[in-house]
Parts: structure tokens; sequence; C-alpha cells
């Protein structure tokens, strides 16, 4: 709800929004829970909340408390798991994981501007074919490619490479980027495009003044998207390195085995990586959504 | 990692001028979408030619001398291979059941959030964390930090409720041995439920509030509200919830590969684990890419009907506009 609300459209559209958003603005409308649905709403947020509770509680405690049955929550805090964590080696894996998602949000948006803008902006001829065309991508099992890419990032010398990730989370990434991006680019009013350009407005003038504000907060929605979805991926980390590109999902499984007592410290493990996530996705719930939805909702 | 591009919609914007824009012109705007159409037609086509290749050879990388054309034969295996058959099944049980689940629940939320109540804030903040945690996070906190037989916190529970009771104690139920699929499906229901709610939440807060108001005075019931105006409109996003829940849940591998590697036996190995099994495992390299080609066709035939669903959102969008 930007720029629609000043975008002069044909008289009967603008209704229809004005209408189709009122309680989208003002959720203080919306009619009231009673007491009884109070409690069930909130019964059913603690249960999907109460495991990720246990994991952050259980990273807090010493081994020994951790694997306890019955189990002892209010055992003593320590922050022990994570100076251990730290102190070994997981902060490689964690550079990693944060270059492998920084370098392919950026190639993303580098590939995906443009094209929205080609899709939205100054359309090309068939345009909604390359929509469609970029989001079959997206239907395809990311396992049928998982061969042929191994076999080929082989040949290449590329395996256990960071760049690899890179290349292959940009691929990922890529068609969502570009729905994301158009919905938002499409929302840049018309009429104010063309008489930027009848009053003899440059380009850089028209993207700079016009294009630029209302692409913003579609470059943040964008860019928290495919982080989360590079940060996240398991698969190809999984099968195409091996020591030194290894990211945090990779380190996640591969420290389980043969440590004996290890609850606490998998927990603390599994709050650290899930943690720049939880952070970006709380923050930007609202963009979430329609990034999720690849633009559809708004 | 292929093309099948629908029949053109009619959402086509009248074009701006009448006239056919002039070839330099429609170069120009063609060249800021290239990188990108390149790029991707390259790095998601060009693997599936080569695994439309590899599948019509035998070829194991342990016997290297025996890598030789056999046309449709790797096909003729997939199709007649016991393991792959129950991996199409358990696919098929999986995804439905999770996404089933998760958008029935997800609703539920979404009708509870819709409405104000102490805290509504917080609540939907806490409700999202399951989708943030990373996946494999999630996976191995459930197999050990619930699920686990010794002192996973169900059995915990169960044990303190025995206890409070005057029992011994409690039964000591190893979730993943004795009930493999419905551990997984939980535990992935748990992830995918909060995607369903956002979604739902987001159709419900842009029902148009005039039309409940009229319904209210009209002296519609909650349920007449609910059935004749909320359910209809809330029917796109149900089905786009569910394609791209489809889309995602299909493709699980981080929560099989963890929490029951697809036993016991293989009665929780889907078609991506069955898959990296031939590939990393077995080295049954032309028989991985067949089953792989065999997935991707299976992928199409949902994908046509999910870009339909995607489509009529599109063409609404566009006429709105």
């Amino acid at each position: 709800m930007t720029a629609q609300a000043t975008a002069p459209a044909a008289s009967g559209t603008v209704v229809r929004r004005v209408l189709r958003r009122r309680r989208h603005d003002d959720p203080g409308q919306d009619p009231r829970l009673s007491p009884l649905w109070t409690f069930v709403a909130w019964l059913a947020t603690l249960a999907f909340f109460a495991p990720v509770a246990w994991m952050v509680l259980t990273s807090f405690h010493q081994e020994a408390d951790a694997a306890t049955n019955p189990p002892s929550p209010l055992a003593p805090f320590t922050l022990d798991q994570y100076t251990l964590l730290l102190e070994r080696d997981i902060t490689p894996y964690l550079i990693n994981s944060g270059m492998a998602s920084v370098f392919s949000t950026l190639l993303v948006l580098v590939l995906a501007v443009p094209a929205a803008y080609a899709l939205s902006i100054k359309p090309v001829e068939k345009w909604t074919d390359v929509m469609f065309f970029f989001l079959s991508t997206k239907f395809l099992p990311l396992i049928a490619a998982l061969l042929p890419v191994y076999m080929i990032v082989k040949d290449a010398g590329m395996l256990d490479n960071i760049w690899t990730l890179v290349i292959l989370y940009t691929g990922m990434n890529l068609p969502i980027a570009v729905w994301m991006m158009r919905s938002f680019l499409a929302e840049v009013p018309k009429e104010i495009l063309e008489a930027a350009e009848v009053d003899g407005a440059g380009l850089p003038t028209v993207l700079l003044r016009v294009v630029a504000p209302v692409a913003m907060p579609g470059l943040a929605a964008t860019s928290l998207i495919c982080f989360i979805f590079s940060w996240n991926e398991f698969m190809f980390a999984v099968n195409l390195t091996a020591t030194k590109a290894s990211t945090a999902p990779v380190f996640l499984v591969g420290f389980i085995t043969n440590e004996g007592l290890f609850l606490a410290r998998l927990c603390a493990a599994a709050t650290l990586v899930s943690l720049p996530v939880l952070i970006a996705g709380f923050a930007a719930q609202d963009k979430l959504v329609r990034g999720l939805s690849l633009g559809a909702v708004k | 990692m292929t093309t099948f591009v629908p029949p053109p919609t009619k959402t086509d914007r009248p074009p701006a001028r009448p006239l056919a824009l002039a070839g330099a012109k429609k170069w120009r705007r063609r060249f800021p979408l290239l990188p990108a159409l390149i790029f991707t037609i390259i790095v998601t086509q060009l693997p599936f030619v080569a695994t439309l290749v590899i599948s019509a050879f035998q070829w194991n990388i342990l016997q290297p001398g025996d890598r030789h054309f056999t046309g449709l034969s790797n096909y003729a295996f997939v199709f007649s291979d016991v393991r792959l058959r129950s991996a199409v099944l358990n696919t098929v049980v999986l995804t439905a059941s999770v996404v089933i689940l998760s958008v029935l629940i997800g609703l539920a939320l979404a009708l509870l959030l819709d409405r104000r109540f102490l805290g509504r804030g917080l609540a939907r903040t806490l409700l999202t964390a399951p989708f943030l945690v990373m996946p494999v996070a999630g996976a191995l906190l459930w197999k050990h930090a619930l699920y686990n037989p010794d002192y996973g916190l169900f059995n915990g529970i169960l044990n303190a409720v025995y206890r409070f009771f005057g029992a011994d104690n409690g039964p000591s139920v190893d979730w993943v041995s004795n009930l493999p699929m419905p551990a997984l499906v939980i535990a992935l229901v748990w992830q995918w439920t909060p995607f369903m709610m956002l979604i739902l939440l987001a159709g419900l807060q842009a029902q148009p509030g005039d039309v409940l108001e009229a319904a209210r005075v009209d002296g519609a019931s909650a349920l007449q509200t609910f059935t004749h105006i909320t359910l209809p409109h809330l029917r796109r996003y149900i089905e786009l919830g569910i394609v791209l829940g489809s889309i995602f849940v299909v493709q699980t591998f981080d929560a099989v590969f963890t929490i029951t590697q697809g036993g016991p036996g293989s009665r929780t190995t889907n078609l991506p684990y069955e898959i990296y099994l031939t590939t990393f495992r077995k080295f049954e390299y032309g028989q991985a890419a067949a089953a792989g080609v065999v997935v991707v066709i299976g992928s199409i035939v949902i994908a046509t009907l999910a870009l339909r669903t995607v489509a009529s959102l599109f063409r609404e969008e566009e006429v709105s506009r």
C-alpha cells in the first residue's frame, strides 16, 4: 500500500482498490476476539513456538542438564556451548554461508532489476510468456539437476568452491527475484513516467526520481527472500562441498556423529545458524509475505 | 530445467503506440532482459539436457569400462523398480499430508489472527518463527531434542506427567522408528504452517470491509459470512498456498536426510532422497538421470495446473490495474 493510493487510474478501479484495501490500512477496525478464543489463539501460538523456545533454552544448559528425563528446564544457565562453538570451528562455516548468500543475492539483484524493468516499465513484446518461462524453471525439482551439476562442476574443477554455490543459488533465486521486482516496478505510475518523458527528463533522472522510490522497498523484500533461501540451502551445499567451502547447514549435520552428549551444543549451533534469518524475518514480516508469494499477495 | 511456456494469456497490455515498434527499438527494450534470461537458460536448462543424455546410458562409475548407450532401458528400470515405485508413493503421501494439514491449520490460525486480541502482533511474530528456523536445524531439533526416545522432550513430558500421577515411569516411545512417516509429516507441518498462515492472513486482511459490514447488517450469521463471503474470497489464496507449498514440499530433502534417512528400510524414502541415494551411494548415474527425468515430467504435469492458478491471479492483478 504505497504507490497505489496515489496512482491515478480509471475512477472505477480506484474505488475498487480503496474498498479492497480498507481493512488492510487500519487493522484497528478488525473485530475483537472473545476471551475464550484469545486463549485458544495463544495456546496454538505457544504450541508452535515451543520447539524454538526449547531449542534456545537447551542451548544455555550444560550437556548433563540438557539430556535429562524428565526434562529440567530450570537447570542453571551457561554460555559454555556458545563459547565452545565459537572456539572450535563454526566460524569458517558461517563465513562461507554469509559469502554464498550475500554474493548470490547481489548477483541476483544485478540480473533481476534490469530484467524486471524490461518486463514492466518498458515491457518487451510477449512479456507474460517471459514471466512464465522464469516461473516454470522454479517448478522443476533441484534434485533432477544435482547429477549433471555435480558432473559439470567436477569437470570444471569447481567442487568445494564457494563461487559454485553463488552461481547455483543465483540460478535458484533469479526467477523469484524477477517476479517480485516486476510486481514492485509495475506499481510505478505510468502517467508520471510519461509526463517525465514528455518534459524531456533523461533515463537517469526518470530512474532516480520516479522508479527508485517505488523500487527500494522491492529491493529490500527481494534481497531478504533471496538471502533466506541461500542461507538455508542444504542439498547442493552438502553434495558439492567438502572442507573449504562448506556452509552452516553442512556443519550442523556433520558435528553430531560420535560426539556423545551433544544436545546442548547442537541446540546452540542450531540457534546460532538460524539467528540471521530469524532477525531478518522478524524485522521485515510484511515483506516476507509478498516475497513468499512471488509478489502475488500484497 | 526445461521449458513449458503456457499458451499466451490475454494479459498483454494494449501497446502504448498502435504502430509496431521498430527493430532497433525492440532490441533496446529487450537488452536489459537478456543477461537474466541467458543466465537462467544456462544454469537451469543445460543441466536438464545433460540429464536427458545421461539417462540414455548404462553408466556406473564403479565400473568405468562399462559405459554404453542403452536407449530407454533405464526408464524401463525406473518404472519397474520396487524401490522407486515406493518412493513415488511416499512422495505423494508426504506432500499431500503436509500441504493439506498445513493449509488447514494455517487457515485456522489466520482466522484467529485476523481478529484483534491482546498481543496479536507478538503472536504473529512468534508463529512465523518455525518457518524462519533453518530447515536442517529444525529437522535436527525434532529428531534429537523432541523425538529422541531417551531424553527427547516428548517422552520427557510423558514421563513427567506419569510421575506426577504417581506412576513410576512413562512409556519410552521411539517416535521416529515406530511412526516414521507421521514423525516426518509433523516436523514438516510445523515448518510449513506459518507459511500458509501468512498467505491466508494476507488474504483475509484484503477482504473488503464494507461487504462484511453489509453482511452483518443484513443479519448473516458468522458461519454464513464465512462460507458465502470469506471462503470464496480466500479461494485464490488457498490455491496459491497449495501450489507454492506443493512445489517446495515435493522437493523435501533436508528433513528426510536428517530425521529418518529414508528408513526404516525405505518406508520414508521420497523421490529426491532416492535419487540422491542412486547417485551418491549406488553411483548408478544412468538410473539416477532417468529417475530425474521422470520427476521433471511429473513436475511439469503439476506445474501446468499450478501455472494456471498463478496466471489467474496475474490476470486479476492486470485487470485491476
